[in-house]
């Protein structure tokens, strides 16, 4: 296609991306210097009651004509970042009396940094296992049940991440029907929601089975594609089932495994919905909960804009560092195929 | 050697096959299925600890009704006769008016349209008639009795509350309005550039499909906080054009991707034809390659219905009070303090969220398959 016809085509779509990504992540870097703050004022008031008058300081938000609470932005450095790292206090957590990285993990960003980590890294595993042990096992069922099975397969991984979460919490909550279970058959009062480790558990299950689906899929349909030729080839010269899987199917595959990783690196670094539908902020946050929450108004309606974007910027930073070397990987096979 | 022989499971894997396959149903299926019962009963039964209990509702039976034999046999029988309509569509779908070009879109949605409609009228209507008919005929014989008096405690109350008394289809609306503008705009300009990355060789091409990698890989938050204050600003805070906005853009680098291997798979011989034949570009894209481009543009637009209609965080902080959409509103309603009966109402209204996904899934399974593979088997 000639570039001016290219351009028209591609025109829309690349400006689109620029005005509303690109633009909005310059915007981000340039807010996460900064903070917006309302303007306060000192005024003398005077307070009259029944014993007399008495004036005294009060504090008040300066308003401009229209009545709204005016606000000012000013450069502040590094302030964000540092009051996001808290430096201080990881110091403090291995300096003498301090309980290493117990303490650490109190701090927001760091609880969020490793929640967010091991949560991507516990999670890719499993989900390529369940993923792989589905489709080998979808594969060896007779034909006429298989459409049912994927219907109900592809159930778990369309529904909505949040009522997903919110459908599995109901189950486990205080009084939920499996919560009750194992109470009636271990005897001890069992609470999901009280601390931090089975929340964390709760998310990972619910992860998996909201993952797994897509990774199910992806391998079944590649397994479409095995010659069964080399299967029989390879059966006929007394290969085990086995070393069939292990020799055979699983080289075909791995280029899939490779890009259902890649996309679970991307999609679980983000995890978000989790926290919202366990109701897990109080044990568990993520990074993308931490710029959620300071972006959401407090109680005098105000938003931290300026903290929001340096924990954006971070959790940006986090996720190139993460995808940087498996993409390097495939780039070079790629590169090298070619 | 018999090579079917070979590959035939011995009796021992076939059992874990078998055993594994009923576990991954029960799991995939059983938090969704207990979303639904619980959402038919009283809180007293919905809540009760013994499972018996939740699935037959004896307190919901005696306070609040429920449904006799009768009624389930009907029931049985319409979702018999849709189910059978449905797994039959493709010969009964040839059998209405399909021409060597394949079935008219048109008349696949009309049939679709049809079956949804056909159940909705017999549930709604028919069962509840021909149960009170059955119940003027055999209500007063003394054996024949016990099928027609209610047996399964079921009460529709909860979704009367949300949807009447809490005026839930405001949200719903709101969802809608958001879906459709979400899904037509990234469509439109998703399309046109996807075809133009697919037919042209340059390095620039291969720079603006990584740079809409790394886009995607972005965190939607990151995003949102660069909105925030110029949305503020401009009072675009609140309206549901904002999120529509910042939707399509989360959503343009993984259309773009979707919708260009699509492309690929048709020939560029047939673009090359219609040039040689005196077409300009534009019209050699519309009048050649859309019309066979249907099943790819549909299925793009299932997943970005699915990225709009399931948004939780750029709804929640880009929308409020009216303008709020389904998912926030949930949330907002069950995550304060509540009686058990509000949040039966909050499962109901969950349960309602996920029908249409259902029906989704049921009706485009085979696209929804398509357009994960899509990238990936050739990738």
């Amino acid at each position: 296609m000639k570039t001016r016809p290219f351009l028209m085509f591609v025109g829309p779509s690349i400006v689109m991306m620029l005005l509303f990504i690109a633009g909005p992540l310059i915007t981000v870097f340039v807010q996460s210097f900064q903070q917006t703050q309302s303007v306060f004022e000192t005024v003398e008031r005077e307070t009259c009651d029944p014993f007399g008058c008495k004036t005294e300081n009060v504090t008040i938000p300066q308003v401009d004509e229209n009545g709204r609470a005016i606000r000012e932005t000013k450069w502040v450095g590094w302030e964000n970042y540092r009051v996001l790292l808290d430096w201080q206090n990881v110091r403090a957590a291995f300096a003498e009396g301090g309980r290493g990285l117990t303490d650490v993990t109190d701090i927001a960003f760091w609880g969020a940094l490793r929640f967010t980590l091991v949560f991507t890294l516990l999670t890719l595993p499993l989900i390529i296992i369940v993923g792989m042990v589905l489709a080998f096992t979808v594969n060896s069922l007779m034909k006429s049940i298989r459409g049912p099975i994927i219907f109900i397969t592809l159930l778990p991984f369309i529904v909505t991440p949040v009522i997903g979460a919110l459908s599995i919490r109901w189950l486990f909550m205080g009084d939920g029907i499996i919560t009750a279970q194992l109470e009636r058959l271990t005897g001890n009062n069992i609470s999901m929601f009280a601390q931090g480790w089975t929340v964390e558990l709760l998310m990972y299950f619910y992860r998996v089975w909201h993952v797994a689906p897509f990774a199910f899929i992806i391998f079944y349909a590649a397994l479409q594609t095995v010659q069964s030729e080399q299967i029989e080839a390879a059966r006929i010269d007394g290969a085990s089932r086995w070393q069939v899987i292990r020799n055979v199917i699983l080289p075909h595959l791995m280029p899939l495994i490779v890009f259902v990783g890649l996309i679970h690196l991307m999609d679980a670094y983000r995890v978000f919905d989790e926290i919202i539908g366990f109701n897990a902020e109080a044990f568990r946050i993520s990074l993308q909960w931490l710029t959620f929450d300071f972006l959401t108004p407090d109680d005098s309606g105000n938003r931290s804009i300026g903290r929001a974007s340096a924990s954006a910027i971070l959790t940006m930073i986090g996720i190139a560092l993460l995808l940087i070397a498996p993409l390097r990987n495939t780039w070079k096979e790629q590169t090298g195929r070619a | 050697m018999n090579t079917s022989k070979l590959n035939r499971l011995p009796i021992s894997l076939q059992l874990i096959v078998w055993i594994t396959i009923i576990v991954w149903v029960v799991i995939a299926l059983f938090p969704l299925l207990w979303m639904l019962v619980m959402s038919f009963k009283l809180p007293i039964d919905g809540f009760h600890p013994n499972p018996f209990v939740v699935m037959f509702g004896p307190n919901t039976l005696e306070n609040a009704g429920g449904v006799s034999i009768i009624n389930i046999v009907l029931a049985g029988v319409v979702a018999y006769f849709l189910i059978s309509t449905f797994a039959n569509r493709d010969d009964l779908l040839e059998r209405m008016g399909s021409t060597e070009d394949g079935t008219n879109p048109l008349i696949v949605i009309a049939f679709y349209l049809g079956i949804l409609l056909a159940g909705v009228l017999s549930f709604v209507f028919l069962i509840p008639w021909v149960s009170s008919f059955f119940k003027l005929l055999l209500g007063s014989i003394p054996l024949l009795k016990t099928l027609v008096e209610p047996i399964l405690g079921l009460t529709t109350q909860h979704y009367e509350a949300i949807w009447i008394e809490n005026a839930f289809y405001k949200q719903f609306l709101n969802t809608l309005f958001v879906t459709l503008g979400v899904v037509s705009i990234s469509l439109t300009i998703g399309t046109l550039a996807a075809y133009g990355l697919a037919r042209t060789r340059t390095t620039w091409v291969f720079w603006i499909l990584i740079m809409a990698l790394i886009f995607r890989a972005l965190p939607h938050s990151t995003l949102v906080t660069g909105y925030l204050p110029p949305f503020i600003e401009w009072g675009l805070y609140g309206k549901r054009i904002a999120v529509i906005i910042v939707l399509v853009a989360i959503n343009q680098p993984f259309t773009i991707w979707m919708l260009r291997s699509f492309f690929m798979n048709i020939p560029a011989a047939l673009d090359e034809a219609a040039l040689v034949d005196g077409c300009n570009r534009l019209q050699a894209f519309w009048n050649v390659i859309m019309p066979i481009m249907w099943p790819g543009v549909i299925t793009t637009g299932l997943f970005s219905f699915l990225l709009a209609y399931n948004d939780y965080l750029v709804s929640a902080l880009l929308l409020d009070g009216e303008t709020r959409t389904m998912v926030p509103a949930i949330l907002a309603y069950f995550n304060r303090e509540t009686t058990l009966t509000d949040q039966l109402e909050a499962i109901a209204a969950a349960a309602s969220i996920t029908f249409p996904l259902f029906l989704l899934v049921l009706f485009f399974q085979r696209q929804i398959v398509s357009g994960l593979t899509a990238g990936a088997v050739k990738g």
